[in-house]
């Protein structure tokens, strides 16, 4: 469990970071999302020690990271892949760490392994592809089989095969009641592995909500039905009250209704239906539309924080007071 | 791929590392430093290089003496020490920096932070860790290039138990004492390069500056950065009294000088690594 309260980080008149607080809980994944730039980064600093906050504070199982007795074994974080010297190879990038914590250095063979990279453990890591020190990375962060696991945007230049890999381990980290925290700015990619959803924007929280709650919430669901007797199944729509949006290549829009309801409603109206289908608005377009708020509310320079308990185009400067 | 409808509930027990938690203390911070400084190769380019330059000048200039017979009169062979450690200075300087620049340069000092939260500790392992391993290479060094300078010379004066200590002990530790201060003056600049150059500088433009000093005025700066200047103090090292004139320092005083300036410096190094962001 990760707690935040009231972090802030400014650098001179710039707020980086603006009294964010949340919680991240243990047994799912949680995604940390934001715009480049919106302060994920600075804020995963903050939560482990490595930069100041200008005010707030964190905790860490109710503790501060400094008074973490060997903290590699309640925290592992993966923060940029470079994070080790390239001239040492992994093995010893790997066995500093382990030391450094008291963990035993059979422990460096099994991480190594778990990553798959045993074959490479005594090259330099300098001569490792993006996709490698990833690897490497989150083998550091897997040293001290730790409760908490921090992955700053772990699939960044990784190939698909590598982005899966790294997604199902997630997800098996998570399942074994491990506390994982994740940080991208792609609203796809949490869709696939995030169960919780925290959004940032200009180092301000826009939301703090479950993944389902918040595909509900910002994906607008809407029927789409094309049939050759376009002309006739509209007008049998409209006589039922349904708002019907005329899509392009012959296809119509149905708010607010279910396939089932306008399926039946076609075959008591003995009407052909070529395609009776689901449709959401992506995520990526609510996620869009939810940062570039807080630019546009931002840019009046109004000083009201913005509030987590409404995502979406509906949150506003109006939400929460500071 | 994720069903919108399934809530996970939060496992009622957090996850538990089956690793068993023991306070880490300064001695983990020693093992995984000197793993550090042992597995890159720039550790062992810059005291390979530093031991070819001692025992190649220290031999060298012996040699050369030997050869000329000059005249020492009260003067021991081990003062042809010197020859050897101001190169070797360099290179100690160079690895001093390293052992902690390097870690900026790489984004490794993030890592060992997250691993180590202490700043403290983890300077001052990476600062026993150096300082152990340069004194000793440079005092066996030293060591055996006084034998050597003392048995191939023998027009010199035989050296006191003094002067036999101060070109060992004294020169090893003169020169570890110097890489701490890099090593300082690296956490200080987080830069490599920046900080070699510093260093540099700090080593030798003293004496280059107080070569140009022909102004009257400028008389008594100039005598200062002559005695004070890290080469000269090196020289006294291997001197009873102050070979520049009545007063400066003279035997073990320039190993005091050093361990002051080196303190100061760490002292700083300690207060801004705590206190900044990585």
């Amino acid at each position: 469990m990760i707690e935040l309260e009231g972090l802030t980080k400014r650098y001179g008149t710039k707020i980086a970071v603006d009294h964010l607080s949340f919680q991240v809980r243990p047994g799912v994944v949680t995604g940390f999302l934001g715009p480049n730039g919106a302060g994920k980064s600075t804020t995963m600093r903050m939560m482990l020690d490595l930069d100041n906050p200008t005010s707030g504070t964190v905790r860490i199982d109710g503790k501060h990271y400094r008074d973490l007795a060997e903290p590699l074994k309640y925290i592992g974080a993966l923060l940029d892949a470079k994070a080790m010297h390239g001239g040492r190879s992994a093995y010893n990038n790997l066995l500093c760490l382990a030391q450094s914590n008291r963990i035993p250095a059979s422990r460096v063979g099994e991480v190594l392994d778990l990553v798959g990279l045993t074959a490479v453990a005594k090259k330099k890591s300098k001569g490792f592809s993006l996709g490698m020190g990833q690897r490497l990375g989150i083998a550091s962060a897997l040293l001290g089989d730790p409760e908490i696991l921090m992955f700053d945007e772990p699939v960044n230049g990784l190939d698909p095969e590598g982005i899966h890999w790294i997604r199902n381990l997630m997800k098996a980290l998570a399942a074994e009641g491990r506390t994982i925290f994740v940080s991208s700015h792609l609203m796809s990619e949490m869709a696939l592995t995030a169960d919780h959803l925290i959004v940032i924007g200009q180092g301000k929280l826009l939301a703090d909500t479950s993944m389902a709650d918040f595909i509900q919430q910002n994906s607008r669901s809407f029927v789409r039905m094309r049939s050759p007797q376009q002309e006739r199944l509209r007008d049998v729509l409209h006589a039922n009250g349904f708002v019907v949006v005329e899509a392009g290549h012959g296809a119509l829009e149905v708010d607010g209704a279910t396939t089932e309801k306008l399926g039946e409603l076609a075959a008591e109206n003995g009407l052909v239906l070529h395609e009776l289908s689901q449709q959401r608005a992506s995520l990526e377009e609510a996620f869009m539309q939810m940062t570039a708020a807080a630019v546009e509310y931002h840019a009046h320079g109004t000083d009201v924080h913005g509030g987590a308990a409404a995502p979406g185009p509906q949150w506003g400067p109006t939400s929460e007071g500071a | 791929m994720t069903a919108p409808a399934h809530h996970h509930a939060p496992a009622p027990h957090a996850y538990v590392s089956p690793i068993p938690v023991r306070a880490a203390h300064l001695g983990d911070a020693l093992a995984s430093e000197w793993t550090k400084i042992r597995s890159v190769r720039s550790t062992v380019w810059t005291l390979g290089v530093m031991i070819l330059l001692m025992l190649a000048l220290g031999l060298g200039v012996a040699a050369i003496a030997a050869t000329s017979e000059a005249e020492m009169g009260e003067e021991s062979a081990l003062a042809f020490g010197f020859f050897g450690m101001l190169p070797a200075s360099i290179c100690v300087i160079t690895l001093g920096v390293l052992t902690i620049a390097s870690e900026y340069g790489t984004g490794m000092i993030r890592t060992t932070l997250t691993a180590c939260p202490s700043r403290a500790r983890v300077l001052t392992a990476k600062a026993i860790v150096f300082f152990l391993l340069v004194f000793s290479v440079t005092t066996v060094l030293a060591t055996l290039v006084a034998v050597a300078q003392v048995a191939l010379v023998d027009t010199a004066a035989t050296p006191t138990t003094a002067e036999w200590l101060r070109a060992t002990v004294g020169a090893g530790g003169y020169l570890a004492l110097l890489g701490l201060l890099s090593l300082a003056v690296g956490t200080l600049i987080r830069h490599s390069a920046g900080a070699i150059t510093v260093m540099i500088g700090l080593l030798l433009m003293p004496l280059v500056a107080a070569l140009f000093m022909f102004n009257q005025t400028l008389q008594s700066l100039q005598k200062f950065l002559f005695t004070y200047a890290i080469p000269s103090q090196m020289i006294s090292l291997y001197s009873e009294k102050p070979p520049f004139g009545d007063s400066g320092p003279a035997g073990w005083e320039p190993l005091l000088i050093m361990a002051a300036v080196a303190a100061a410096a760490l002292g700083g190094a300690y207060a801004l690594l705590n206190s900044r962001d990585v």
